[in-house]
Protein backbone atom coordinates (compact mmCIF):
# COMPACT_ATOMS: atom_id res chain seq x y z
CA UNK A 1 0.00 0.00 0.00
CA UNK A 2 1.44 3.61 -1.01
CA UNK A 3 -0.82 6.02 1.09
CA UNK A 4 -1.50 9.49 -0.56
CA UNK A 5 -3.24 12.30 -1.07
CA UNK A 6 -3.74 13.55 -4.66
CA UNK A 7 -4.35 17.96 -4.56
CA UNK A 8 -5.84 19.92 -7.04
CA UNK A 9 -4.68 22.66 -7.94
CA UNK A 10 -8.08 24.14 -10.33
CA UNK A 11 -10.17 23.93 -7.76
CA UNK A 12 -8.19 24.56 -4.74
CA UNK A 13 -8.96 28.24 -3.31
CA UNK A 14 -7.35 28.68 -0.63
CA UNK A 15 -9.53 29.10 2.08
CA UNK A 16 -7.61 27.02 4.73
CA UNK A 17 -10.25 24.62 6.01
CA UNK A 18 -7.99 21.65 5.33
CA UNK A 19 -5.19 23.52 7.80
CA UNK A 20 -8.35 24.41 10.15
CA UNK A 21 -9.42 20.58 10.11
CA UNK A 22 -5.74 19.61 10.49
CA UNK A 23 -5.34 21.73 13.69
CA UNK A 24 -8.50 20.34 14.95
CA UNK A 25 -8.42 16.78 14.64
CA UNK A 26 -4.50 17.13 16.01
CA UNK A 27 -6.00 19.05 19.58
CA UNK A 28 -5.48 15.09 20.09
CA UNK A 29 -4.88 12.05 18.19
CA UNK A 30 -1.26 10.22 17.46
CA UNK A 31 1.05 13.29 17.80
CA UNK A 32 -1.38 15.13 20.44
CA UNK A 33 -1.66 18.28 21.12
CA UNK A 34 -0.14 21.06 18.10
CA UNK A 35 0.86 23.95 20.71
CA UNK A 36 -0.54 27.38 20.07
CA UNK A 37 1.84 30.15 21.91
CA UNK A 38 0.24 33.13 22.41
CA UNK A 39 -2.79 32.89 19.88
CA UNK A 40 -4.21 35.78 20.58
CA UNK A 41 -1.36 37.80 21.07
CA UNK A 42 1.04 40.00 19.13
CA UNK A 43 3.20 37.30 18.15
CA UNK A 44 1.40 33.98 18.16
CA UNK A 45 3.45 31.23 17.82
CA UNK A 46 2.78 27.77 17.63
CA UNK A 47 2.92 24.28 14.92
CA UNK A 48 0.54 23.84 12.68
CA UNK A 49 0.77 21.17 9.72
CA UNK A 50 -0.86 22.16 6.40
CA UNK A 51 0.95 25.36 4.79
CA UNK A 52 -1.36 26.69 2.26
CA UNK A 53 0.92 28.73 -0.39
CA UNK A 54 -0.84 31.08 -3.29
CA UNK A 55 1.30 31.46 -6.30
CA UNK A 56 1.11 33.84 -9.42
CA UNK A 57 1.86 31.60 -12.78
CA UNK A 58 2.76 34.35 -15.46
CA UNK A 59 2.61 38.21 -15.56
CA UNK A 60 -0.15 40.16 -15.56
CA UNK A 61 -2.98 40.12 -17.97
CA UNK A 62 -2.76 36.76 -18.40
CA UNK A 63 -1.82 35.56 -15.00
CA UNK A 64 -3.28 32.70 -12.91
CA UNK A 65 -3.26 32.00 -9.29
CA UNK A 66 -2.92 29.14 -7.64
CA UNK A 67 -3.21 27.91 -4.29
CA UNK A 68 -0.92 24.97 -3.73
CA UNK A 69 -1.81 23.18 0.01
CA UNK A 70 1.91 21.52 1.24
CA UNK A 71 1.92 18.76 3.92
CA UNK A 72 4.28 16.14 4.43
CA UNK A 73 4.80 13.89 0.91
CA UNK A 74 5.35 11.08 2.42
CA UNK A 75 7.97 10.26 0.15
CA UNK A 76 9.38 6.83 -0.80
CA UNK A 77 12.73 7.96 -0.35
CA UNK A 78 13.11 9.75 2.50
CA UNK A 79 15.81 11.37 3.39
CA UNK A 80 14.22 12.62 7.12
CA UNK A 81 13.79 9.36 8.05
CA UNK A 82 17.78 8.54 7.20
CA UNK A 83 18.75 11.33 9.25
CA UNK A 84 17.46 11.23 12.42
CA UNK A 85 19.40 9.74 14.87
CA UNK A 86 17.66 8.58 17.51
CA UNK A 87 15.06 6.36 15.28
CA UNK A 88 12.22 8.65 15.97
CA UNK A 89 11.17 9.20 12.47
CA UNK A 90 10.09 6.01 10.70
CA UNK A 91 8.37 5.17 7.34
CA UNK A 92 5.93 2.39 7.77
CA UNK A 93 6.24 -0.07 5.74
CA UNK A 94 2.89 -1.66 5.14
CA UNK A 95 1.10 1.75 3.79
CA UNK A 96 4.27 3.94 3.49
CA UNK A 97 3.17 6.69 5.88
CA UNK A 98 6.21 8.59 7.58
CA UNK A 99 5.95 9.16 11.39
CA UNK A 100 7.74 10.70 14.00
CA UNK A 101 7.20 8.40 17.18
CA UNK A 102 7.22 11.58 20.18
CA UNK A 103 8.41 9.18 22.76
CA UNK A 104 11.95 9.07 21.03
CA UNK A 105 12.57 12.79 19.17
CA UNK A 106 14.92 15.05 21.01
CA UNK A 107 13.77 17.71 19.13
CA UNK A 108 17.30 18.58 16.78
CA UNK A 109 15.52 19.65 13.64
CA UNK A 110 17.82 17.71 11.76
CA UNK A 111 14.59 15.70 9.80
CA UNK A 112 13.50 19.58 9.09
CA UNK A 113 16.79 20.81 7.54
CA UNK A 114 16.58 17.41 5.47
CA UNK A 115 12.70 17.87 4.46
CA UNK A 116 12.64 20.16 0.97
CA UNK A 117 9.22 20.59 1.39
CA UNK A 118 9.34 22.46 4.81
CA UNK A 119 6.78 19.48 6.09
CA UNK A 120 8.15 19.03 9.83
CA UNK A 121 7.95 21.68 12.33
CA UNK A 122 9.27 21.90 15.77
CA UNK A 123 6.22 22.72 18.57
CA UNK A 124 7.89 24.94 20.95
CA UNK A 125 5.62 22.94 23.81
CA UNK A 126 6.09 19.28 23.72
CA UNK A 127 9.90 20.43 22.40
CA UNK A 128 9.89 17.59 19.76
CA UNK A 129 8.96 17.61 15.97
CA UNK A 130 5.39 17.32 14.43
CA UNK A 131 4.01 16.77 10.75
CA UNK A 132 1.21 15.49 9.01
CA UNK A 133 0.50 11.58 9.82
CA UNK A 134 -2.22 11.19 6.83
CA UNK A 135 -4.68 11.32 9.36
CA UNK A 136 -3.21 7.49 10.97
CA UNK A 137 -6.01 7.67 13.86
CA UNK A 138 -8.61 8.30 11.45
CA UNK A 139 -8.22 5.52 8.70
CA UNK A 140 -7.65 2.62 10.55
CA UNK A 141 -10.40 3.64 12.91
CA UNK A 142 -12.98 1.09 13.01
CA UNK A 143 -15.17 3.36 15.24
CA UNK A 144 -15.46 5.43 12.73
CA UNK A 145 -18.25 4.95 9.58
CA UNK A 146 -16.17 3.71 6.40
CA UNK A 147 -16.93 7.00 4.75
CA UNK A 148 -15.30 9.15 7.38
CA UNK A 149 -11.97 7.13 7.79
CA UNK A 150 -10.46 9.40 5.71
CA UNK A 151 -7.65 12.24 6.53
CA UNK A 152 -9.76 15.54 7.93
CA UNK A 153 -8.01 17.69 5.37
CA UNK A 154 -9.61 15.51 3.03
CA UNK A 155 -13.25 14.99 4.58
CA UNK A 156 -13.35 18.95 5.20
CA UNK A 157 -12.32 20.30 1.47
CA UNK A 158 -15.25 22.38 0.10
CA UNK A 159 -14.08 21.94 -3.26
CA UNK A 160 -12.95 18.06 -2.80
CA UNK A 161 -9.88 19.55 -4.12
CA UNK A 162 -8.66 16.69 -1.76
CA UNK A 163 -8.21 12.76 -2.32
CA UNK A 164 -6.87 10.16 -0.40
CA UNK A 165 -6.00 6.92 -1.78
CA UNK A 166 -3.44 3.97 -2.60
CA UNK A 167 -0.97 4.66 -5.11
CA UNK A 168 -0.24 0.86 -5.43
CA UNK A 169 -3.72 0.68 -6.16
CA UNK A 170 -4.10 1.06 -10.32
CA UNK A 171 -7.80 1.32 -9.91
CA UNK A 172 -8.13 4.09 -6.74
CA UNK A 173 -9.27 7.24 -7.01
CA UNK A 174 -5.93 9.02 -6.73
CA UNK A 175 -4.08 6.32 -9.19
CA UNK A 176 -6.96 7.21 -11.96
CA UNK A 177 -6.67 10.75 -11.66
CA UNK A 178 -2.39 11.13 -11.40
CA UNK A 179 -2.99 9.10 -14.82
CA UNK A 180 -5.74 11.66 -16.15
CA UNK A 181 -4.67 14.94 -15.23
CA UNK A 182 -0.89 14.35 -15.25
CA UNK A 183 -0.26 14.82 -11.63
CA UNK A 184 3.29 16.43 -10.54
CA UNK A 185 5.81 15.67 -8.33
CA UNK A 186 7.53 19.11 -6.09
CA UNK A 187 11.01 19.22 -6.79
CA UNK A 188 11.81 15.31 -8.49
CA UNK A 189 15.15 16.54 -9.27
CA UNK A 190 16.22 15.79 -5.64
CA UNK A 191 15.15 12.21 -5.70
CA UNK A 192 13.08 12.22 -3.08
CA UNK A 193 10.20 10.77 -4.62
CA UNK A 194 7.00 12.04 -3.31
CA UNK A 195 4.23 9.69 -3.04
CA UNK A 196 1.57 13.09 -2.70
CA UNK A 197 1.01 14.20 -6.50
CA UNK A 198 -0.47 17.74 -7.86
CA UNK A 199 -2.72 17.78 -10.49
CA UNK A 200 -2.31 20.80 -12.66
CA UNK A 201 -4.66 23.32 -13.61
CA UNK A 202 -6.90 21.90 -16.54
CA UNK A 203 -7.04 24.30 -18.94
CA UNK A 204 -3.54 25.35 -19.85
CA UNK A 205 -2.66 29.08 -19.66
CA UNK A 206 -2.99 30.48 -23.36
CA UNK A 207 -0.40 32.44 -24.64
CA UNK A 208 -2.63 35.39 -26.54
CA UNK A 209 -2.73 34.26 -29.91
CA UNK A 210 -2.21 37.65 -32.46
CA UNK A 211 -4.91 40.35 -32.73
CA UNK A 212 -5.44 38.73 -36.39
CA UNK A 213 -8.83 37.00 -37.14
CA UNK A 214 -7.19 33.91 -38.39
CA UNK A 215 -5.78 33.45 -34.56
CA UNK A 216 -8.76 34.12 -33.16
CA UNK A 217 -10.59 31.51 -35.34
CA UNK A 218 -8.16 29.12 -34.35
CA UNK A 219 -8.20 30.04 -30.62
CA UNK A 220 -12.08 29.04 -30.99
CA UNK A 221 -12.01 25.50 -32.81
CA UNK A 222 -8.73 24.70 -30.37
CA UNK A 223 -11.04 25.09 -27.67
CA UNK A 224 -14.09 23.62 -29.00
CA UNK A 225 -11.83 20.89 -30.26
CA UNK A 226 -10.45 20.52 -26.47
CA UNK A 227 -13.77 20.32 -24.93
CA UNK B 1 19.46 29.11 7.88
CA UNK B 2 19.23 30.10 11.55
CA UNK B 3 23.00 30.07 13.10
CA UNK B 4 22.45 27.74 16.46
CA UNK B 5 25.18 29.26 19.05
CA UNK B 6 25.23 26.07 20.71
CA UNK B 7 26.18 24.18 17.46
CA UNK B 8 29.02 26.84 16.57
CA UNK B 9 30.34 26.47 19.31
CA UNK B 10 30.12 22.94 19.18
CA UNK B 11 31.94 22.55 16.08
CA UNK B 12 34.64 24.67 16.76
CA UNK B 13 35.78 23.85 19.85
CA UNK B 14 35.47 20.03 19.69
CA UNK B 15 37.22 20.85 16.23
CA UNK B 16 40.18 22.38 18.25
CA UNK B 17 40.08 19.32 20.63
CA UNK B 18 40.17 16.83 18.33
CA UNK B 19 43.06 18.72 16.00
CA UNK B 20 44.96 18.71 19.01
CA UNK B 21 44.32 15.32 20.49
CA UNK B 22 45.54 14.45 17.14
CA UNK B 23 48.88 15.91 16.64
CA UNK B 24 49.58 14.41 19.95
CA UNK B 25 48.42 10.72 18.85
CA UNK B 26 50.96 11.76 15.50
CA UNK B 27 53.42 12.79 17.29
CA UNK B 28 53.38 9.18 19.38
CA UNK B 29 53.52 7.26 16.30
CA UNK B 30 55.99 9.23 14.54
CA UNK B 31 57.97 10.11 17.34
CA UNK B 32 59.06 13.75 15.72
CA UNK B 33 58.96 15.61 19.21
CA UNK B 34 60.37 14.64 22.67
CA UNK B 35 57.98 15.61 25.18
CA UNK B 36 57.94 14.39 28.90
CA UNK B 37 55.19 11.82 30.22
CA UNK B 38 53.09 14.59 32.12
CA UNK B 39 53.46 16.86 29.39
CA UNK B 40 52.02 14.49 27.17
CA UNK B 41 48.98 13.83 29.79
CA UNK B 42 48.08 17.48 30.44
CA UNK B 43 48.10 17.98 26.50
CA UNK B 44 45.86 15.15 26.48
CA UNK B 45 43.63 16.71 29.09
CA UNK B 46 43.41 20.00 27.51
CA UNK B 47 42.42 18.40 24.20
CA UNK B 48 39.71 15.86 25.92
CA UNK B 49 38.58 19.20 28.10
CA UNK B 50 38.09 21.03 24.86
CA UNK B 51 36.32 18.30 23.53
CA UNK B 52 33.82 17.56 25.88
CA UNK B 53 32.89 21.65 26.33
CA UNK B 54 32.38 21.17 22.32
CA UNK B 55 30.16 18.11 22.97
CA UNK B 56 28.06 19.47 26.06
CA UNK B 57 27.20 22.49 24.20
CA UNK B 58 25.96 20.53 21.27
CA UNK B 59 23.19 19.10 23.61
CA UNK B 60 21.82 22.56 23.93
CA UNK B 61 20.25 23.19 20.99
CA UNK B 62 18.46 20.10 21.54
CA UNK B 63 14.43 20.66 22.30
CA UNK B 64 13.85 17.27 23.87
CA UNK B 65 16.90 16.73 25.94
CA UNK B 66 15.76 13.79 27.77
CA UNK B 67 15.09 11.89 24.50
CA UNK B 68 19.13 12.89 23.40
CA UNK B 69 20.85 9.14 24.69
CA UNK B 70 18.28 7.76 21.82
CA UNK B 71 20.75 9.42 19.49
CA UNK B 72 23.22 6.20 19.41
CA UNK B 73 20.61 3.87 17.64
CA UNK B 74 20.14 5.80 14.27
CA UNK B 75 23.81 4.49 13.70
CA UNK B 76 23.12 2.67 10.40
CA UNK B 77 21.78 5.58 8.55
CA UNK B 78 22.22 9.34 10.09
CA UNK B 79 25.41 10.87 10.29
CA UNK B 80 24.36 12.66 13.69
CA UNK B 81 23.97 9.14 15.44
CA UNK B 82 27.77 7.99 13.91
CA UNK B 83 29.24 11.34 15.20
CA UNK B 84 27.41 10.60 18.59
CA UNK B 85 28.79 7.16 18.71
CA UNK B 86 32.30 7.44 17.90
CA UNK B 87 32.43 10.84 20.22
CA UNK B 88 31.71 8.09 23.08
CA UNK B 89 34.17 5.43 22.23
CA UNK B 90 37.06 8.39 22.20
CA UNK B 91 36.96 8.47 25.54
CA UNK B 92 37.94 5.20 26.92
CA UNK B 93 40.51 4.98 23.84
CA UNK B 94 42.12 8.06 24.84
CA UNK B 95 42.04 6.87 28.69
CA UNK B 96 44.07 3.84 27.63
CA UNK B 97 46.04 5.96 25.56
CA UNK B 98 46.57 7.95 28.92
CA UNK B 99 47.12 4.88 31.37
CA UNK B 100 49.39 3.75 28.56
CA UNK B 101 51.54 6.44 29.03
CA UNK B 102 51.56 6.52 32.49
CA UNK B 103 52.05 3.16 33.47
CA UNK B 104 54.50 2.61 30.35
CA UNK B 105 52.94 0.06 28.50
CA UNK B 106 54.68 -1.27 25.60
CA UNK B 107 52.20 -0.91 22.63
CA UNK B 108 51.31 2.56 23.19
CA UNK B 109 50.97 3.04 19.54
CA UNK B 110 48.22 0.76 19.05
CA UNK B 111 46.22 3.14 21.53
CA UNK B 112 47.68 6.81 20.01
CA UNK B 113 47.17 5.52 16.41
CA UNK B 114 43.17 4.53 17.52
CA UNK B 115 43.35 7.83 18.90
CA UNK B 116 44.21 9.38 15.77
CA UNK B 117 42.05 7.42 13.52
CA UNK B 118 39.09 8.32 15.88
CA UNK B 119 39.68 11.88 15.49
CA UNK B 120 40.23 12.21 12.13
CA UNK B 121 36.98 10.22 11.53
CA UNK B 122 34.68 12.19 14.00
CA UNK B 123 35.84 15.36 12.57
CA UNK B 124 34.72 13.71 8.83
CA UNK B 125 31.50 12.05 10.14
CA UNK B 126 30.91 15.56 12.16
CA UNK B 127 30.91 17.39 8.63
CA UNK B 128 29.01 14.71 6.95
CA UNK B 129 25.94 15.68 9.28
CA UNK B 130 25.70 18.69 6.94
CA UNK B 131 27.57 17.63 3.77
CA UNK B 132 25.24 14.52 3.02
CA UNK B 133 21.67 17.30 3.34
CA UNK B 134 20.47 17.83 -0.62
CA UNK B 135 18.39 20.26 0.68
CA UNK B 136 20.96 23.08 1.36
CA UNK B 137 23.13 23.25 -2.19
CA UNK B 138 25.61 25.12 0.25
CA UNK B 139 26.68 22.40 2.25
CA UNK B 140 26.54 19.40 -0.55
CA UNK B 141 29.78 19.07 -1.50
CA UNK B 142 32.86 17.42 -0.57
CA UNK B 143 34.29 20.75 0.04
CA UNK B 144 33.26 20.84 3.53
CA UNK B 145 34.30 17.57 4.73
CA UNK B 146 38.23 18.77 3.32
CA UNK B 147 37.73 22.35 4.99
CA UNK B 148 36.24 20.67 8.37
CA UNK B 149 39.24 18.32 8.39
CA UNK B 150 41.54 21.47 7.61
CA UNK B 151 40.61 23.80 10.16
CA UNK B 152 40.58 20.99 13.02
CA UNK B 153 44.30 20.28 11.48
CA UNK B 154 44.75 24.21 11.64
CA UNK B 155 43.27 24.76 14.84
CA UNK B 156 44.64 21.51 16.61
CA UNK B 157 48.04 22.50 15.11
CA UNK B 158 48.34 26.17 16.44
CA UNK B 159 47.17 24.80 19.84
CA UNK B 160 49.66 21.84 19.38
CA UNK B 161 52.44 24.74 19.02
CA UNK B 162 51.71 26.31 21.71
CA UNK B 163 52.21 23.40 23.97
CA UNK B 164 55.62 22.81 22.27
CA UNK B 165 57.01 26.46 23.14
CA UNK B 166 55.36 25.81 26.62
CA UNK B 167 57.34 22.93 26.67
CA UNK B 168 60.52 24.52 25.80
CA UNK B 169 60.94 23.21 22.42
CA UNK B 170 62.60 25.12 19.36
CA UNK B 171 59.69 24.98 16.95
CA UNK B 172 60.87 27.00 14.09
CA UNK B 173 60.53 24.40 11.72
CA UNK B 174 56.60 23.44 12.78
CA UNK B 175 56.04 27.07 12.44
CA UNK B 176 56.70 26.65 8.77
CA UNK B 177 55.15 23.42 8.40
CA UNK B 178 51.89 25.45 10.42
CA UNK B 179 51.85 28.43 8.34
CA UNK B 180 51.84 26.21 4.94
CA UNK B 181 48.83 24.21 6.57
CA UNK B 182 47.04 27.83 6.78
CA UNK B 183 48.14 29.05 3.85
CA UNK B 184 46.11 25.71 2.11
CA UNK B 185 42.88 26.25 4.27
CA UNK B 186 43.30 29.32 3.03
CA UNK B 187 43.16 28.58 -0.21
CA UNK B 188 40.74 26.03 -0.35
CA UNK B 189 38.34 27.82 1.58
CA UNK B 190 38.85 30.67 -1.48
CA UNK B 191 38.25 27.93 -3.63
CA UNK B 192 34.87 27.43 -1.72
CA UNK B 193 33.80 30.53 -2.32
CA UNK B 194 34.43 30.42 -5.83
CA UNK B 195 32.06 27.00 -5.83
CA UNK B 196 29.68 29.01 -4.42
CA UNK B 197 28.76 30.79 -7.38
CA UNK B 198 28.05 27.52 -9.66
CA UNK B 199 24.34 28.05 -11.13
CA UNK B 200 21.43 26.73 -8.61
CA UNK B 201 19.50 23.39 -9.26
CA UNK B 202 16.72 24.17 -8.32
CA UNK B 203 13.86 26.97 -8.67
CA UNK B 204 10.24 28.41 -8.13
CA UNK B 205 9.56 26.22 -11.01
CA UNK B 206 10.61 23.11 -10.07
CA UNK B 207 9.05 23.24 -6.72
CA UNK B 208 6.13 23.97 -8.13
CA UNK B 209 5.74 22.10 -10.82
CA UNK B 210 4.73 24.82 -13.29
CA UNK B 211 8.08 24.04 -15.43
CA UNK B 212 6.70 26.26 -18.47
CA UNK B 213 5.80 29.30 -16.81
CA UNK B 214 7.28 32.35 -14.73
CA UNK B 215 6.28 31.82 -11.19
CA UNK B 216 6.21 34.43 -7.99
CA UNK B 217 4.80 34.03 -4.42
CA UNK B 218 1.29 35.92 -3.95
CA UNK B 219 0.88 34.81 -0.27
CA UNK B 220 2.84 32.74 2.22
CA UNK B 221 -0.65 31.57 3.64
CA UNK B 222 0.12 33.02 7.02
CA UNK B 223 0.37 36.39 8.74
CA UNK B 224 3.15 36.09 11.91
CA UNK B 225 6.25 33.86 11.16
CA UNK B 226 6.32 29.97 11.48
CA UNK B 227 8.77 27.79 12.55
CA UNK B 228 9.92 27.55 8.97
CA UNK B 229 10.40 31.61 8.52
CA UNK B 230 12.72 31.34 11.87
CA UNK B 231 14.47 28.44 10.36
CA UNK B 232 15.17 28.90 7.17
CA UNK B 233 14.50 32.47 6.42
CA UNK B 234 17.59 33.75 8.51
CA UNK B 235 18.31 36.89 6.07
CA UNK B 236 21.46 39.37 6.70
CA UNK B 237 22.00 41.69 3.99
CA UNK B 238 24.88 40.91 1.73
CA UNK B 239 26.92 44.01 2.48
CA UNK B 240 27.23 42.76 6.11
CA UNK B 241 28.43 38.94 4.44
CA UNK B 242 30.72 40.39 2.80
CA UNK B 243 32.17 42.35 5.89
CA UNK B 244 32.32 39.64 8.02
CA UNK B 245 34.13 37.51 5.36
CA UNK B 246 36.37 39.99 4.95
CA UNK B 247 37.03 39.88 9.08
CA UNK B 248 36.71 36.08 9.19
CA UNK B 249 39.49 36.07 6.29
CA UNK B 250 41.90 38.28 8.39
CA UNK B 251 41.06 36.46 11.66
CA UNK B 252 41.45 33.08 10.76
CA UNK B 253 44.07 32.83 8.46
CA UNK B 254 45.94 36.61 7.86
CA UNK B 255 46.94 37.49 11.36
CA UNK B 256 47.54 33.49 12.62
CA UNK B 257 49.87 33.18 9.52
CA UNK B 258 51.61 36.29 10.25
CA UNK B 259 52.36 35.76 13.72
CA UNK B 260 53.73 32.62 12.49
CA UNK B 261 55.91 33.88 10.18
CA UNK B 262 57.49 36.86 11.84
CA UNK B 263 56.82 36.58 15.72
CA UNK B 264 56.19 33.22 16.67
CA UNK B 265 56.58 33.49 20.69
CA UNK B 266 54.36 31.73 23.12
CA UNK B 267 52.72 34.62 23.97
CA UNK B 268 51.68 36.12 20.82
CA UNK B 269 51.05 31.99 19.61
CA UNK B 270 48.12 32.35 21.75
CA UNK B 271 47.06 35.09 21.28
CA UNK B 272 47.29 33.98 17.48
CA UNK B 273 45.61 31.30 18.18
CA UNK B 274 42.30 33.38 20.28
CA UNK B 275 41.70 35.00 16.65
CA UNK B 276 41.71 32.10 15.32
CA UNK B 277 38.90 30.61 17.36
CA UNK B 278 36.81 33.74 17.36
CA UNK B 279 37.92 33.61 13.15
CA UNK B 280 36.31 30.25 12.80
CA UNK B 281 33.53 31.38 14.98
CA UNK B 282 32.48 33.90 12.45
CA UNK B 283 32.99 31.25 9.69
CA UNK B 284 30.71 28.89 11.28
CA UNK B 285 27.89 31.88 11.70
CA UNK B 286 28.28 32.70 7.92
CA UNK B 287 28.34 28.99 6.59
CA UNK B 288 24.63 28.78 8.49
CA UNK B 289 24.10 32.42 7.41
CA UNK B 290 24.62 31.98 3.59
CA UNK B 291 23.12 28.46 3.73
CA UNK B 292 19.95 28.38 1.30
CA UNK B 293 17.16 25.76 1.95
CA UNK B 294 15.33 24.72 -0.79
CA UNK B 295 12.01 25.42 1.17
CA UNK B 296 12.66 29.12 0.55
CA UNK B 297 11.50 28.24 -3.15
CA UNK B 298 8.42 27.77 -1.48
CA UNK B 299 8.62 31.21 0.33
CA UNK B 300 9.16 32.43 -2.76
CA UNK B 301 12.51 33.00 -3.46
CA UNK B 302 12.95 32.31 -7.23
CA UNK B 303 16.51 29.78 -7.66
CA UNK B 304 18.71 27.87 -4.35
Amino acid sequence: MKLGLAIDLDTCVGCHACATACKQWNTSGAIGPLTDENPYGKDPDGAWLNRIRTFEIDASPHSKTVNMPLSCMHCEDAACVTVCPTGASYKRSEDGIVLIDQDRCMGCNLCSWACPYGARELDPGSGTMKKCTLCIDRIYDQQLPENERQPACVITCPTQSRVFGDYDDPDSDVSKLNRQRGGKQLMPELGYNPVNTYLPPRNPIQQEQGGSVLGKVKHIVNRIIKR
Amino acid sequence: MHPAFSVLIFTITSGAGYGLLGWLSANELFALWPLSIMAKITIGITAMVLISVGLSASTWHLANRKNAWRSFSGFRTSWLSREAVFAIVLYPVAAMYAAGLYFGWPYIGLWSGLCLLLCLVIVFVTSMIYASLKTIPQWHTPLVPTLYLLFAIMSGGLAWAIMLTWNGLDITNFNQSLALIVAVTASVKLGYFIWFRLPATSSIQSATGFTQHRVSLLDAGHSAPSFLNKEFMFDVEQVKLVRLRWVMFIATFVIPLSVLYWIPTSMTLLGAWLVMMAGLLIERWLFFAEARHVVRLFHGQQKV
